[in-house]
């Protein structure tokens, strides 16, 4: 692994001096390696943080040859890493002009990275560097503690997709100073609307006379507005205390929760284990919010690369080549879901919705397909729309807002739906639905989605962790949940009981009887090492 | 698959049936069961998350990884795995999925290392919804076809992201044949006696049989004094039969004759291997999957381990026995039909009868059944049985019991047991059971070890 030479450096600096153009903002400082096949060997495991600690899952995935899981999805290892600076791969004998288009994509990338809120808690520190002492605590770890050093680490990745991601993020969000008190919300949100369930018309009538009010006595707090309130609705003060003890309790994700009410973790010699359960947890975290936007980040840097090589005029002599790459890595597949196809054509269809002025009531409420086609109010302002996806959005957010009946049938998408043919010994693929509810839930279905496992404060103490996995219509794959629960026990250092749902195919009464299903509460226990379970 | 119906036979309807059991074999032959052993069609294509830079762009990268440059080899890891048991862990290094049947008949054997890390994650396996499903475009009205694909793939393992077949040829080679050795170190064929010999292609000798002249590690007296008197008749220093003056001859350099080691293939003993497997339609679902799985690994192994000296042989039953030319077929293959054991059994013996089988080779026989089986006294299998034991080294059956089975013993494991083979001949025949629901790689590893320990 060495920087590229100064040639190519140049090319880069041109690349990120015309990509600032363009409104692409990113760090000053970017890293760009060659790396041999026998470095990516090496990488590819560690997700291509070349500081990342070594561990023997690692070695496994290296003598496998190729490192991935397919029971559900690893973090993606991209070409570029989100470290500061950013550090790009590249391969030693591509000619200059696809390097051209591989350093757009990448600074795209950093663009990403560097500007998508979901990364906002990656932004203070490089990872690299943070990843590097964290490998060295380990190795010295490892010459006091040995292999239980590995166990531990072994044991803290089992829980390592129950972090609490979104819920650190949402603390970063809130607010320094909330403009109205806790009750005042309380009263107008939750209170008339969740409780008292009143019209919205009457909601409104109150929140004009506490403005009023407000504005007569300058009473931010609203106390003369409560005591008005207090008469109407007597029980108004014990609910918000109620709630507000509730809300005492803030949700901790599995890991935290171990990692600070463990009765073994406590003990004075267990201690370099919760060091070990940070490095693992910060490190899922790290690259949570990169498996969360891959659709969306995919989709913005090949909007870029397209967008900015085809004006380069390096590209002279390489349309071709360009264009058969291009299409390599951006077209929709036939059958499959390509992310870097589906992000690009929804960013361009934002981008001509915005511009056209479609992203509008007025828009939403015509019906005639040939007036829906020709609509367009010149406002413009599709290369802005773009960008505030870039910082604002998800995966998740952007195909739940944007993925419609237009887009679906502008591209001509589909569900690919599969099913055997008996006769023929295949398996078929066909055209299933092209409405935009099944082709939504169809991504919807395949991103990244982690399953929620709570702690159960009321069933848990010292001696037993009582965790309840929430049903989504999904069951927690069988093979896994025994093993899982011998890390989770040695961790906790006791007892550990899991509440979870399993899916029964029933047997059909009939030949033609439809397949039904039946769900089915479930407790499995685990004491030293045994595992049990019954039904609930 | 060509839909084959059966008639109750007759000797079932003179029993009385319960209605239990009347209802099980009902549902034999009329459910439209499919036996799944392929997953699911969603791993072959890539997801949303197999594709990424280093391989869309740079494709080139990817191609080329060989599984060379280690960090820890895998005799450490697997040491590692055994310190784990010791510690009071589960193991985790396990055999990856290994399917490469072909039906050209080149074995193609992929063995390799695979962990995984277990955690809480979503099982996509099992849903409410009918079929799998995944994004598409183009044209085409819905419902129309647009695409095939044979249910049983060639796989390669963890594949890569790029749809079908990308990761290229792996056989027994390379990384492959480290990890024959997993389960290599676990078994050996039990019993194995000297019959009919066979030149091996793995085993040799070395002898001081060959000749060189000039050099080598053991002067050959007699060759070397022959050669000098050959060479000194032609230059005319012996003439007839007078009397010869060893002085007189002349020493060729030539003439002194060596013996040198070289390289002999050594003989081995062969063996034939039967694979029986039950394919009617109780056993749909999990006990196929135990099954096909357990004679895979037993498959590979034999192939890896012994190669060209191992004969199998691959039958299956339903209420009729059938042989099929190769493993792909045999692993495959499925029908819906009623349960009878014994032709299966009385195939093995004609065909061992008639090529005369048992004169020149060790004889081993697994079979794989749910513990179904109409003729529920066994009176005919007990009987080939007993016909199988007079040259067979090791019988081994394998029975899988089907969810609602699970408590009570099988019809097969009953008449077993009454037969008492068991114990009179614990050598010679095995029977390991388990419940399919629950058997994973490890218990099917272990029914292997089961059937085959010494």
């Amino acid at each position: 692994m060495y920087l590229v030479d100064q040639h190519l450096k140049a090319i880069m600096e041109e690349c990120k001096a015309r990509a600032r153009d363009a409104g692409l903002n990113f760090g000053e400082e970017t890293l760009e390696y060659i790396v041999t096949n026998r470095d990516l060997i090496e990488l590819s495991p560690k997700l291509m943080i070349p500081t990342m600690y070594d561990y023997w899952v690692h070695d496994v995935e290296v003598l496998k040859g190729q490192g991935r899981y397919k029971v559900y999805p690893t973090n993606p290892y991209e070409t570029v890493i989100n470290s500061r600076p950013a550090i790009s791969f590249y391969n030693d004998n591509n000619p200059d002009w696809l390097n051209i288009m591989i350093f757009y994509h990448v600074l795209a990338h950093i663009d990403f990275f560097q500007n998508n809120t979901y990364f906002e808690k990656t932004w203070d520190d490089d990872f690299v560097g943070q990843a590097l002492a964290d490998k060295r605590m380990i190795v010295n770890l490892r010459s006091e503690h040995g292999r239980w050093v590995d166990y531990v680490i072994e044991f803290s990745r089992s829980i390592n997709n129950l972090t609490g991601y979104y819920q650190e993020l949402a603390k970063s969000n809130l607010p320094s100073e909330r403009i109205v008190s806790d009750k005042i919300e309380f009263y107008f949100g939750t209170f008339l609307q969740d409780i008292k369930k009143l019209p919205s018309h009457e909601i409104f009538e109150e929140i004009e006379k506490y403005n009023k009010m407000n504005a007569e006595n300058e009473d931010a707090d609203g106390n003369a507005f409560f005591y008005e309130v207090q008469k109407k609705y007597p029980e108004f003060n014990a609910v918000h205390k109620r709630q507000k003890e509730k809300e005492a309790k803030p949700h901790t994700s599995l890991m935290e929760f171990i990692r600070d009410n463990s009765s073994f973790l406590k003990q004075e010699d267990n201690a370099w284990m919760k060091s070990i359960m940070d490095i693992v947890r910060y490190t899922s975290l790290y690259f949570d919010p990169q498996i969360r936007t891959k659709i969306l980040n995919e989709g913005w840097a090949s909007y870029w690369h397209d967008q900015l090589f085809r004006i380069d005029d390096r590209i002279t002599g390489h349309e071709v080549d360009y264009a058969k790459t291009n299409a390599g890595v951006t077209s929709l597949s036939r059958i499959g879901l390509n992310p870097y196809a589906i992000g690009l054509r929804l960013l361009q269809h934002i981008e001509e919705l915005t511009d056209k002025g479609k992203l509008d009531y007025n828009f939403q409420k015509i019906d005639d397909i040939e007036l829906r086609n020709a609509y367009d109010k010149h406002t413009g302002g599709g290369k802005r729309a773009i960008f505030d996806i870039r910082s604002k959005f998800s995966d998740y957010t952007l195909i739940n807002t944007f993925v419609s009946q237009d887009f679906i049938d502008k591209y001509d998408l589909f569900v690919v739906g599969m099913r055997r043919n008996e006769e023929r010994g295949t398996v078929e693929y066909y055209v299933k639905s092209r409405k935009v509810e099944d082709y939504k839930k169809m991504l919807i279905d395949s991103l990244y989605h982690p399953p929620k496992v709570e702690i159960d404060k009321d069933k848990t103490d010292d001696s037993n962790l009582y965790l309840t996995h929430r049903f989504e219509g999904k069951q927690l794959v069988k093979d896994y949940i025994p093993d899982t629960m011998i890390g989770i026990e040695y961790l906790w250092g006791g007892q550990v009981q899991l509440e979870t749902t399993e899916i029964i195919r029933k047997r059909p009464e009939s030949e033609d009887a439809e397949q039904e299903f039946e769900h089915k509460r479930v407790l499995y226990t685990i004491k030293d090492r045994k595992i049990t379970k019954k039904d609930m | 698959m060509s839909e084959r119906k059966y008639k109750i036979p007759d000797y079932l309807m003179n029993e009385n049936l319960t209605p239990e059991q009347e209802a099980i074999i009902k549902r034999e032959l009329e459910g439209k069961q499919v036996h799944i052993i392929s997953p699911s069609p969603l791993d072959i294509l890539p997801g949303i998350y197999d594709y990424h830079d280093t391989s869309v762009l740079n494709n080139q990268f990817i191609a080329a990884l060989p599984a060379a440059n280690r960090m820890q080899t895998i005799e450490d890891l697997l040491e590692r795995d055994k310190q784990r048991e010791k510690d009071g862990f589960p193991r985790r290094i396990r055999i990856g999925k290994i399917v490469k049947p072909s039906k050209d008949k080149k074995d193609r054997i992929v063995v390799v290392p695979t962990t995984t890390e277990p955690k809480f994650v979503h099982d996509n396996s099992i849903t409410e919804e009918d079929e799998a499903s995944t994004g598409g475009s183009g044209e085409g009205e819905e419902g129309e076809v647009i695409g095939e694909r044979q249910v049983h793939p060639e796989e390669d393992g963890e594949g890569q992201g790029a749809g079908e077949g990308s990761a290229g040829e792996h056989d027994v080679s390379s990384d492959a044949f480290d990890l024959g050795k997993v389960l290599t170190e676990k078994f050996a064929l039990p019993n194995l006696k000297a019959k009919g010999k066979k030149r091996s292609f793995t085993k040799y000798t070395y002898e001081l049989t060959d000749r060189n002249r000039e050099s080598g590690q053991l002067l050959d007296k007699k060759e070397t004094i022959r050669s000098i008197i050959k060479t000194n008749i032609l230059l005319g220093n012996i003439v007839g039969e007078d009397e010869i003056d060893p002085s007189e001859l002349v020493l060729d350099p030539k003439d002194k004759t060596y013996r040198i080691l070289s390289k002999e293939k050594d003989f081995e003993t062969q063996a034939v291997v039967f694979f029986i497997r039950d394919y009617s339609g109780s056993m749909h679902g999990k006990p196929t999957e135990v099954i096909a799985t357990q004679h895979l690994f037993i498959y590979s192994w034999l192939m890896y381990q012994y190669k060209k000296n191992v004969e199998t042989r691959f039958i299956l039953h339903d209420q009729v026995a059938k042989e099929v030319p190769d493993f792909y077929t045999y692993h495959n293959s499925q029908v819906a039909g009623g349960t009878s054991i014994y032709p299966s059994y009385q195939m093995v013996n004609d065909i061992v009868h008639e090529e005369q089988l048992a004169k020149d080779n060790n004889i081993y026989v697994f079979h794989g059944t749910d513990g179904d089986d109409w003729n529920r006294d066994g009176e005919q299998a007990i009987m080939e049985i007993k016909k199988m034991l007079l040259f067979v080294n090791r019988f081994g059956i394998t029975v899988a019991k089907n969810a609602w089975s699970n408590a009570n013993k099988t019809t097969v494991e009953t008449y077993i047991d009454n037969s008492k083979l068991l114990r009179q001949y614990p050598k010679l025949v095995r029977l390991d059971s388990m419940s399919s629901e629950s058997a994973d790689e490890a218990r099917i590893i272990e029914g292997i070890r089961r059937l085959i320990g010494e």
